[in-house]
């Protein structure tokens, strides 16, 4: 059931190293102690250049007490988890919040995100700790790198000299064979709402590390503001350093760099394929899912790891749900069925089976198990009638057709106090689909729903606006002429400069004129198949092809942005595109096929699965790298402002 | 020599540096009685005597003169005052040795190289001495007192014994060596009886032997520790003699001093008969590493101890291997046979390799190129014979001849010996980059063309090389050029500076733009700057120079955002911070707005009034709005408070032209004081709760005619009433009221919720009431809710309607259903016949 690659599909580079990196690294760290020097002439490079900051500190041999960010604990869990931190002279673990710390040790350490907030915690202990006389060391851990402004706010608390500051260049966390994550959700509103371009350093520097150890990329393609100026960036810190990857073979053919904001409607939708759906209804946190009682028939939750290496869920997490739960029970058959070939086994076969089957058929039951029971969970939230109603609403929209009765039921949904998130989601999405809100709908959709979920949401509402997400249509406008105005000045060399204002404004999605151009509403005669999907579609029960894979695999397919310039236009992003025919010619045809995606500001199940979908139709195959793994909710949660 | 001295040598202060180094010379007319009232002119000559620099001495009274190991002049007054000069006469720094000295005055002075650089050691009119081991890195050092001193010592040295600078002084018949802490008395081992005083005294080079000349004409040789006699002699010359110094060649056997009188000359050492010499002029020693340089008002000459290579070859007569390969080679020249037979008997005697690497040798030593040249083609001959002789000694030589021969010609004025030219710059402490040191002298010359050469010459990659050496050029340039070409603009210098350096890797312009502005020319610096492609790098030289915003626009353009550069951003905001008051401060960062973010980001958390009035100055009153609902929330907790604060929040969003957020502020402030009221009166939790759920909590506590006021003030539309009374009603279960308010009018949001949710509280018995009121087109889905399947059927076939037959179809299960669905199947089969 679970389409089998083509046979010539290329092999994905072993993204294991990075983890071993990071692990090292951070134990470097933590012990800094001169034996822990041997690890530094192995590695490679580019990861001692990370490196050399932190070679300059001060030591911290000897226990200490670590307190962990708890942003930073599911992240870190992957990397190293407490055992190894014992063993590397950790002694008690605290994650880092607001009550008094009980350590008594005298060496703490903190490993935190560049947040001011996380500063004043620790200049807050620190000063405490002085008041009481207390003479400990500390040392402050930041990942996946430094902040300027957080050594202002140390500096500022007066404990710049009391603290020693390192960096652990922790960027890029593979979730999966071919998932990696920066684990930065921060990213998308730091950067698409307040504008802050701190991250794109980090961004340029994971780039960097990648092609370090993956070598050289041929082919780079992009879009959007932020992609240019991440791979403005890494240009530059590559010819910084023009070390000897200059010569290595490319062992990936393309990169494709591209912004969330050039496709919030993809991201917006509720998600139908099995692994985006457990994202949705689960959430999936830093690769793995805590299943509550209801999905583990027990007592107990049960925190399972979801990625390539199980095996059921390899095979089911790219399916449209309505397949999932045939292919379950279909596999729930045939497990049955191999446990009932040891009827007729003599004494040997049985020893055999039970030394080798055994063991890997017990193993598939459980997880099986687990993966039905989340169906069934997962069943009894979605199939009921409101579901239906809401997919049918959302390609309603998608469609752009009955808006004003999508318009009512969005209103019935706010009024109904449904989910505060979902029914944002839905303006968000009607907003987008339709350039804008019409005035009447913009106040009275807003008015209703400050009135269902509070107050507080008018931050959210100037919020949305000034991410483009949930805007008014200009009364009277005919939008284009503006538009052309605006998309000269965007178009233009001087777009870096123009200022929020005026790039909210530039945000005016054009979606039905490019979903027209594109074709992402696929023309169906009859019932779609979700069981044999003919396109990319399939992730949204057929109705919508997504954007973002879309560009992709029409850039892709060029090799250019030709042909593409009103399309671009639309999107009233910055596109790029750079081909090294020197790196070119040294790549072998298979890492020609491998094409590593960059998601800024987060992806969704749903547009991987998509994409895994193009890989296997056309022989590719795609590695993902997202600054987080992302979903409506999230996107929303991320622009809401709520009560402190 | 090339210079024309107006001055006798023996009346100026002269001082020669080391390694074939420059020469200073000013005339003392301290010394004699009365000041003369002509102040003194200070010159400095290359080795060769070409001027490269003339002044007149403005300031005190000169005692000492020496060069640093950096070619840098120090001038020691009287007064304890030391001046530094460059090569070319400019003024560098002063420094003083000491206080004390102010009141006693510097008797003598003198000053040394050590291997960390080069010190001075002064003696004061108090008979004490001060030194200062390295000037670069100013440490003054007063040494201990000598007791019972009287009189000044008759002559004292710096001794460097074991990385510690000492003192040797003589004092009538006693020595004494001077300490950071001690003083102690020390006897010279074996020295001659009857000496009552000591005259001169001479260490070598390189610290490590001492020679003393004494009253009684005698001459002791020995280790600078005194401790071990090489050699004695007596020349019978009780004249004090002008100048005394070693002459030994490094690593060899030989020890020798060289004794100059006013017209004489003497060599001396391990031998019973002297070298004498006659000198017809007022002459000058200078101390090399590997034998003496004297130089006169016409002359220049090296005196040394002949390397063994060229003795074994020039020797009258001599059989060495290396004499017969040159003798060979004439021949050879010549056509002659005898050049067969020289070479026979070298390679009989099996000495062909040593005698190649033997004229090698010997060209190095050899400063006339001809003879160099026949030298080296002798080597290259019998190289011919020999099968595996690696190239690299014989190249390397004529490499170095190249480039010595190149800086000892006049011009350049660099008389280097082979010998020295790689130690020359081991002295220098860039152990490894001799070349490097040799350059540096050259640019220190000015001159670059030569350097250049040299770089491409000996292929040194152009980042040590050719491109440090344009850099330097254009340093200086960009120092001197309008001294030299009075109406070029800054923008020219600049672009002909950029004509020429281009982008070659290692020249940072922000260095040449550095210098420009050290000597004022801050538009050239700003010029210059434009060149330079990492913007990064200009923000630091921009600040200095207080073009705070051009800093920031440059710290911004850099693109990214990483540490540096933010901390450059941060930087530079907190300069312009300070430099302007609020108002431009604001203005400026209006037009960043990159840094505006992230000033923003920063003032959101540590600075809030800040960031206050920074929206204020831009007149942005929507973010004005929104920091003070902000405030309303986080800071405020009193209802007072918030309430203010969300007034002036809704005037700013009035402001704002932002009507529908000022209405929604003022509708906040109301309920909130309406909550406030609630809680007073009923009591429970109003507070901060959204409107609806006000509502629904009252209508749940049963407060029903408060809940219809509230929602009439507030103008809750008719269907959000009917789902909310509906919600509530359905969680009290209160099925009575219910009922009773299905009825009150007429449902404007249909009855199927009802029966929803009804069927949610699982009361199938409500449910059913309503089933039977929901309008036609959702009569099915009301059926099918509350289970009745068959009446379902029935509509739908009622309806004829595909999807609704389907739907109910759908809901039929095994054998109950087992007749419904077959009329259903018949019915959908009639539908699609039409």
């Amino acid at each position: 059931m679970a389409f089998p690659h083509r046979l010539d599909a290329p092999e994905l580079p072993d993204f294991s190293m990075l983890k071993r990196l990071a692990r090292d690294q951070l134990i470097y760290l933590l012990e800094q102690v001169s034996a822990g020097h041997a690890w530094l002439l192995s590695c490679v490079n580019s990861v001692a250049l990370n490196v050399t900051s932190s070679s300059l500190c001060p030591l911290l041999p000897g226990k200490k007490d670590l307190f962990i960010e708890a942003d930073l604990m599911s992240p870190l869990d992957r990397i190293a988890n407490v055992s190894i931190l014992k063993q590397h002279e950790v002694d008690k673990l605290y994650k880092v919040e607001n009550k008094p710390v009980l350590s008594s040790s005298e060496q703490l350490c903190f490993l935190v995100r560049p947040r001011i907030k996380n500063m004043r915690y620790i200049a807050n202990l620190v000063n405490a700790d002085k008041l009481a006389g207390r003479i400990r060391k500390y040392k402050v851990i930041l990942t996946p790198q430094k902040f300027y402004a957080c050594e202002m706010v140390l500096e500022e608390e007066g404990i710049y000299g009391d603290v020693s500051c390192d960096e652990w260049a922790f960027s890029l966390l593979p979730l999966d064979v071919d998932l990696l994550s920066m684990e930065l959700p921060e990213f998308f509103r730091d950067y698409f709402l307040e504008g802050d371009q701190r991250w794109i350093n980090t961004v340029a520097q994971a780039l960097h590390l990648l092609s370090t150890l993956y070598g050289p990329f041929p082919n780079c393609y992009g879009i959007g503001r932020c992609a240019k100026m991440s791979y403005d960036l890494w240009r530059k810190l590559e010819e910084e350093e023009d070390s000897e990857t200059k010569g290595r073979r490319p062992e990936i053919g393309h990169i494709f760099l591209l912004d969330r904001d050039m496709d919030f409607v993809t991201a917006l939708c509720s998600q139908v394929v099995y692994e985006g759906l457990v994202d949705d209804t689960f959430r999936i946190k830093c690769g793995s899912v805590d299943f509550g009682p209801e999905v583990t028939s027990s007592d107990k939750s049960l925190k399972v790891l979801l990625n390539a290496e199980d095996k059921v869920f390899n095979e089911i997490r790219n399916e449209h749900f309505s397949n999932v739960f045939g292919f379950l029970s279909q596999k729930a058959r045939n497990l049955q069925a191999q446990y009932d070939r040891r009827r007729g086994m003599d004494i040997k076969q049985m020893k055999n089976f039970v030394s080798q089957e055994l063991k890997g058929l017990k193993q598939e039951h459980r997880l099986l198990s687990l993966h039905i029971g989340a169906c069934e969970s997962i069943m009894k939230k979605k199939t009921k009638q409101d579901f239906q109603e809401l997919i049918k609403t959302e390609h309603a929209l998608l469609e752009g057709f009955n808006i004003r009765e999508s318009t009512n039921y969005i209103e019935e949904h706010i009024d109904r106090q449904v989910s505060p998130i979902e029914s944002l989601r839905l303006m968000c999405l009607l907003s987008i689909t339709e350039n804008g809100l019409i005035p009447k709908d913009y106040r009275s959709l807003k008015t209703q729903y400050l009135q269902s979920y509070g107050p507080e949401h008018l931050l959210t509402f100037s919020n949305l606006r000034r991410a483009g997400l949930l805007t008014e249509q200009a009364p009277g406008d005919t939008l284009t002429a503006v538009e052309n105005k605006v998309s000269k000045l965007v178009t233009d060399k001087a777009a870096g400069k123009i200022t929020d204002a005026f790039s909210s404004l530039a945000k005016r999605s054009n979606f039905r004129a490019i979903s027209k151009k594109l074709n992402l509403i696929p023309r169906v005669d009859g019932e779609y198949d979700l069981k044999v999907p003919r396109d990319m579609a399939y992730v949204f029960s057929g109705a919508y092809v997504p954007l973002s894979c879309r560009i992709i695999e029409q850039v892709l397919e060029r090799r250019s942005w030709q042909g593409l310039d009103e399309v671009v236009r639309l999107l009233n992003c910055t596109e790029f595109a750079f081909t090294d025919m020197a790196k070119e010619d040294k790549a072998s045809s298979e890492s020609l096929r491998l094409i590593l995606v960059v998601f800024l500001g987060g992806c969704t199940f749903s547009e991987i699965s998509a994409l895994r979908f193009l890989g296997r139709e056309k022989g590719y195959r795609f590695i993902f790298l997202t600054t987080a793994v992302t979903n409506s909710a999230r996107l929303m949660e991320a622009m809401s402002e709520m009560k402190a | 020599m090339d210079w024309d001295l107006k001055e006798e040598l023996k009346d100026c202060l002269v001082a020669a540096a080391p390694y074939g180094g420059p020469i200073a010379l000013l005339r003392n007319c301290w010394r004699k009685e009365k000041a003369a009232s002509v102040r003194p002119v200070l010159e400095i000559y290359s080795a060769s005597g070409m001027p490269l620099a003339s002044l007149l001495w403005k300031s005190g009274p000169v005692v000492a003169l020496g060069w640093s190991a950096e070619e840098e002049l120090l001038c020691v007054q009287e007064d304890g005052a030391v001046l530094v000069y460059g090569l070319h006469g400019d003024f560098r720094r002063h420094f003083s040795m000491g206080n004390e000295v102010l009141q006693n005055r510097v008797l003598d002075a003198r000053i040394f190289h050590t291997e960390f650089g080069s010190g001075v050691a002064i003696l004061t009119g108090a008979y004490r001495f001060t030194l200062s081991a390295n000037v670069g890195d100013l440490k003054l050092r007063r040494m201990p007192e000598v007791p019972s001193l009287q009189s000044a010592p008759s002559c004292w040295t710096t001794l460097c014994h074991d990385r510690v600078a000492h003192i040797l002084l003589a004092v009538g018949p006693d020595l004494y060596l001077l300490d950071h802490a001690t003083c102690s008395t020390v006897t010279p081992a074996g020295l001659a009886p009857g000496v009552s005083s000591f005259l001169q005294m001479a260490v070598s080079f390189t610290y490590r032997y001492l020679a003393l000349f004494t009253d009684t004409g005698y001459i002791w040789m020995g280790t600078a520790s005194l401790k071990e006699k090489l050699c004695e002699f007596n020349c019978n010359i009780r004249a004090p003699p002008k100048q005394m110094v070693w002459c030994s060649r490094p690593r060899s056997k030989e020890r020798a001093v060289v004794v100059a009188w006013e017209r004489r000359l003497m060599v001396v050492g391990n031998a019973p008969e002297s070298i004498q010499f006659v000198l017809d002029e007022d002459s000058y020693l200078v101390p090399e590493l590997d034998g003496v340089r004297i130089f006169s008002r016409s002359t220049h000459e090296f005196l040394h101890e002949v390397p063994v290579a060229s003795e074994e070859i020039f020797k009258i007569a001599s059989m060495a291997p290396g004499a017969l390969l040159l003798e060979a080679q004439k021949e050879y020249e010549k056509e002659s046979q005898k050049a067969d037979e020289y070479l026979r008997e070298i390679q009989e005697l099996g000495q062909l390799i040593q005698a190649v690497q033997q004229c090698i040798e010997a060209a190095g030593h050899e400063h006339q190129p001809d003879m160099q040249k026949s030298l080296l083609r002798a080597a290259s001959f019998g190289k011919c014979f020999l099968d595996r002789f690696p190239p690299d000694s014989f190249v390397r030589m004529c490499q170095d001849l190249r480039v010595l021969n190149a800086i000892r010609d006049y011009h350049i004025g660099i008389p280097l010996t082979y010998s020295q030219y790689p130690h020359a710059y081991r002295k220098y402490r860039y152990k490894q980059l001799t070349i490097q040191v040799l350059l540096d002298r050259l640019v220190l010359r000015r001159l670059y063309p030569l350097a250049i050469q040299i770089c491409e010459y000996l292929r040194l990659p152009e980042v040590q090389g050719v491109s440090r050496i344009l850099a330097h050029w254009a340093c200086y340039k960009a120092r001197t050029w309008d001294v030299q070409q009075k109406d070029v603009s800054d923008e020219d210098v600049a672009r002909a500076i950029n004509q020429k350096l281009g982008d070659t890797p290692g020249v940072s312009y922000s260095d040449i733009a550095a210098r420009a502005y050290g000597c004022g020319r801050t538009e050239l610096a700003i010029k210059l700057l434009e060149y330079e492609p990492r913007s990064g790098e200009q923000v630091p030289l921009l600040l200095k120079m207080k073009r705070s915003k051009l800093a920031l626009s440059k710290a911004i353009e850099s693109g990214d955002t990483d540490l540096g550069e933010q901390r450059m951003v941060f930087t530079v905001l907190l300069h312009l911070k300070n430099e302007l008051n609020r108002g431009d401060f604001f203005m400026t960062l209006r037009n960043q707005p990159m840094a505006l973010s992230l000033y923003r980001q920063f003032c959101k958390h540590q600075e809030l009034d800040t960031l206050k009035d920074l929206y204020n100055q831009d007149d942005n009153h929507q973010e004005l709005g929104s920091f003070h609902i902000r405030g309303s929330y986080a800071a405020e907790e009193r209802i007072e408070g918030r309430v203010a604060a969300l007034q002036t929040a809704a005037d700013a969003f009035y402001k704002a032209k932002n009507e529908f957020a000022a209405k929604a502020t003022e509708d906040q402030m109301r309920l909130l004081r309406l909550q406030r009221r609630l809680e007073d009166e009923l009591g429970g939790q109003f507070l901060d709760l959204s409107l609806h759920d006000t509502v629904a909590t009252l209508i749940r506590g049963g407060h029903n005619k408060r809940a219809e006021q509230l929602a009439r003030d507030f103008r809750i539309p008719d269907k959000r009433l009917w789902w909310l009374k509906l919600a509530a009603l359905a969680d009290l279960e209160d099925w009575e009221e219910l009922e009773k308010f299905s009825k009150s009018k007429k449902s404007p949001i249909g009855y199927l919720p009802f029966v929803e949710i009804c069927m949610k509280q699982h009361n199938k018995y409500e449910a059913k009431k309503y089933a039977s009121r929901v309008g036609p087109e959702q009569k099915v889905k009301a059926l099918l809710l509350v289970g009745d399947v068959a009446q379902a059927a029935d509509v739908a076939i009622e309806h004829r309607n595909e999807t609704e037959l389907s739907l109910v179809l759908s809901h039929c299960t095994g054998a109950t259903d087992g007749a419904t669905a077959d009329k259903i199947q018949r019915a959908r089969a009639q539908v699609q016949k039409k």
